[in-house]
């Protein structure tokens, strides 16, 4: 028997393409992409057709990316450069309440630096409104931060009606497309983006690395203190390898896989619903239930089931998926995206899991993982 | 051995016993589960949980080992179960046994829950105590084989269908042996300081930490003759023949040190008393009640036994006379020290642990010791 991988939220498998890409960079070129030398030339030729690549996957020129360790570092940069850098033209930013730790941790900082920071709170779908921004808004506000794609519930937001909002407006905007990125369609200009955060091994490509998407017209400070890799925006030798692999992750996800995908994981979700309605198994999805979301990510509320309880037992019979981030002691904790929207005596802040689905998965798989899962409940719950 | 179609569930603390556990039992060919319980928030000012610790190493031993580990959170079971009980003692005046009760209401309840919900066949986690399952299927607790360690003391609410459930892997082990094959295993908890003390207090102060939860009344310290010795910081800080923390010197008649010999909960009054051996500190019988008996075995309404009325201590000769309702009251062979209400009187048959009942109150010649 075999594991079955629905945890494709928190990481993907890397695809083979991008590990042989990997793998004959690793052995062939070595080179420092900043020498002047031989060996620096052929990793800086690598290095720009993979910034090339990514670049055109968003609408971006590719002097707008900027090459991070991920997810988190862009964020972190984004946030907290901002913020330090234009605190003189005001110190109101405005985020959601179910970003990512990386952001909210950011912002938590810089409350401490004496920053205003209004965080929005979802709907009981977990979105966003443009007009929430909008009455958020004001003459002090210098940055506006929402994610792209919720990774918990995959509900998305109105980010091109918000970077229409912020397009006239002093306020940077910045989007955490982490889980976006390579499910949807992400046009960086059309949308109004300023700056927006992604990370590689979530679509199949490797870890530690991302990118910052940092327009043109704007600028921000390095994080990272150092040389002057990424034209002085992100010091540290970069990491070659990785970025063609990263490149070729992106190459890998054409506009058709894309679609094939967004169906392919609709389908699932609505698969796992049929087959727990007709073992009178009682759910509820929180988040969006119609296709226009993250489809990868789906998240269930299993009322009277213990999530710590599920997972291992799903996990003892080679099923992986989520209940959300644990303690550093390994205990699961309330989830924060879910305390916003249902509030912290919800029921659901406990008792609900996150099923992702990746590339490989089929409904095969989707139909066996449905089916023990009605077997585990109905054990735990008789 | 048909052990590989036999699920155990091991509660790893992070610490030797329970790592050579899982080790010995995975060897023996069981499937094995490792599971850490957390069951205090102990999150310092910083949000870190000291837990974390441990739980890394939980993780290193598991997979080390080769098995699969899990972490359950029995914060509230234990805080409702085990720690309401401590403060709730410590107001009436008692010296409650933390591990006893965590034994009985998390370990061999929740976590033997959580464990049957893994469909487990058996639990196990390090625990120096053994069993025996006789003839009609009846389980027995038995000393651990490191005399020095046996914990049967704390085990001794145990019910029988609990400890059907139970097995003890290092339960006949020398600690040293226990550490010599953690070693030999390359495990990273081979040369882990034993924990001390209560689990949730740690290396804390005991004061400062029951302060937090308790309000403590200062009152005077007196001779059982009337003659105050001073001030005492809060009954609940002082347990039956405690030396430690009065705060005075010798003198007095005899030069010896100063012993708590007496509490008087209505008048917030403590007694202390000179020497050691001072009489007042000794009992020859007791009342206690919530009886139990490990394998549910019917003993008779008086039978003579040893018993031990504290963790490590000598076992004492006993005739105990269970009066129902749980209660029961015993007559010691010879006088014993210090007995204390809200501790174990726990009974044993040779080599068998058979059962315990909680101290209520001491006797010495029909007369009710001033203890709370």
């Amino acid at each position: 028997m075999e594991f079955t991988y629905l945890d494709n939220a928190a990481t993907t498998p890397m695809a083979t393409e991008v590990v042989d890409v990997i793998s004959e960079q690793m052995a062939n070129n070595f080179g420092n992409a900043s020498a002047t030398n031989y060996f620096g030339r052929q990793a800086r030729k690598v290095l720009d057709e993979s910034r090339h690549t990514i670049a055109k996957s968003i609408n971006a020129k590719d002097s707008e990316i900027v090459f991070t360790s991920g997810g988190t570092e862009s964020d972190n940069t984004a946030v907290i450069e901002t913020a330090l850098s234009r605190q003189k033209l005001g110190k109101h930013i405005i985020t959601t309440a179910v970003e990512h730790e990386a952001i909210l941790k950011s912002m938590a900082y810089l409350e401490t630096l004496g920053f205003d920071i209004t965080y929005l709170m979802p709907n009981s779908r977990g979105k966003i409104t443009v007009d929430q921004v909008k009455s958020a808004l004001t003459d002090d506000t210098i940055l506006v931060s929402i994610m792209y794609g919720n990774n918990e519930t995959g509900a998305k937001n109105p980010i091109s009606k918000i970077g229409d909002l912020l397009k006239d407006h002093q306020a940077f905007f910045h989007t955490d497309a982490v889980q976006a990125y390579g499910q949807e369609d992400i046009d960086v200009k059309a949308e109004h983006i300023d700056m927006m955060s992604t990370s590689a091994h979530k679509i199949n490509g490797p870890k530690f690395i991302g990118f910052l998407y940092i327009n043109d017209d704007i600028h921000i400070p390095s994080f990272v203190k150092g040389g002057d890799q990424e034209t002085k925006r992100r010091a540290g030798t970069e990491n070659v390898p990785a970025i063609a692999g990263f490149a070729q992750a992106v190459k890998l996800i054409t506009p058709e896989v894309k679609n094939e995908r967004r169906d392919r994981y609709y389908g699932f979700k609505q698969k796992i619903q049929e087959i727990l309605k007709t073992n009178n198994v009682p759910f509820e999805v929180n988040g969006p239930t119609d296709e226009h979301a993250l489809n990868h990510v789906f998240n269930l509320y299993l009322p009277g089931v213990d999530r710590g309880v599920l997972l291992t037992r799903l996990d003892l019979e080679q099923f992986a998926v989520s209940g959300g981030s644990a303690c550093t002691a390994g205990s699961l904790e309330p989830s924060h995206v879910l305390v916003a929207m249902f509030g912290e005596d919800s029921p659901k802040v406990n008792d609900s899991i996150r099923i992702s689905f990746g590339k490989d998965n089929t409904e095969d798989e989707i139909v066996k993982f449905s089916n023990k899962l009605v077997d585990i409940i109905k054990d735990l719950t008789n | 051995m048909d052990n590989k179609k036999k699920r155990v569930v091991v509660g790893m603390s992070g610490g030797v016993d329970s790592s050579v556990s899982a080790l010995l039992l995975k060897q023996q060919g069981y499937e094995v589960i490792g599971v850490f319980m957390k069951n205090w928030d102990d999150s310092d000012d910083a949000g870190v949980c000291t837990a974390t610790e441990d739980y890394e190493d939980v993780a290193k031993v598991a997979n080390k080992i080769g098995i699969p580990y899990y972490s359950v959170n029995f914060e509230k079971e234990y805080w409702d179960r085990v720690f309401e009980y401590f403060l709730d003692e410590y107001r009436k005046g008692r010296t409650p046994n933390p591990d006893v009760m965590c034994n009985k209401e998390v370990k061999f309840k929740a976590f033997l829950d959580y464990a049957e919900k893994l469909n487990a066949d058996y639990i196990a986690m390090g625990h120096y105590a053994q069993s025996f399952r006789d003839d009609n299927g009846v389980v027995h607790l038995l000393r651990g084989g490191d005399a020095n360690k046996d914990q049967t003391y704390f085990l001794s609410t145990v019910q029988q269908h609990q400890l059907q459930k139970a097995l003890f892997p290092i339960g006949g082990m020398q600690k040293s042996e226990v550490r010599r094959i953690a070693e030999e295993a390359g495990l990273a908890t081979a040369k882990k300081k034993d924990s001390t003390g209560v689990c949730f207090i740690g290396e804390r102060n005991f004061r400062k930490f029951l302060g937090e939860f308790l309000p403590a009344q200062a009152g005077t310290m007196m001779t059982p003759d009337g003659e105050v010795k001073g001030k005492h910081a809060g009954l609940m800080y002082y347990t039956i023949g405690q030396r430690s923390g009065l705060g005075i010197g010798g003198n007095g008649k005899s030069n010896e040190p100063w012993f708590v010999v007496g509490k008087d909960m209505s008048k917030n009054i403590l007694y202390v008393d000179q020497g050691y051996d001072n009489p007042r500190l000794y009992a020859d019988h007791l009342e206690a009640s919530d009886l139990s008996f490990i394998t549910g075995l019917d003993y008779g309404d008086e039978f003579h036994c040893t018993a031990k009325f504290r963790y490590r201590q000598q076992d004492t000769g006993v005739t105990v006379h269970v009066l129902g309702d749980g209660k029961v009251s015993v007559d010691f062979d010879n006088p014993v020290r210090a007995i204390t209400p809200g501790q174990e009187v726990v009974f044993f048959d040779g080599e068998e642990c058979l059962g315990g009942a909680t101290i209520d109150a001491a006797y010495m010649k029909t007369k009710k010791l001033q203890y709370i």
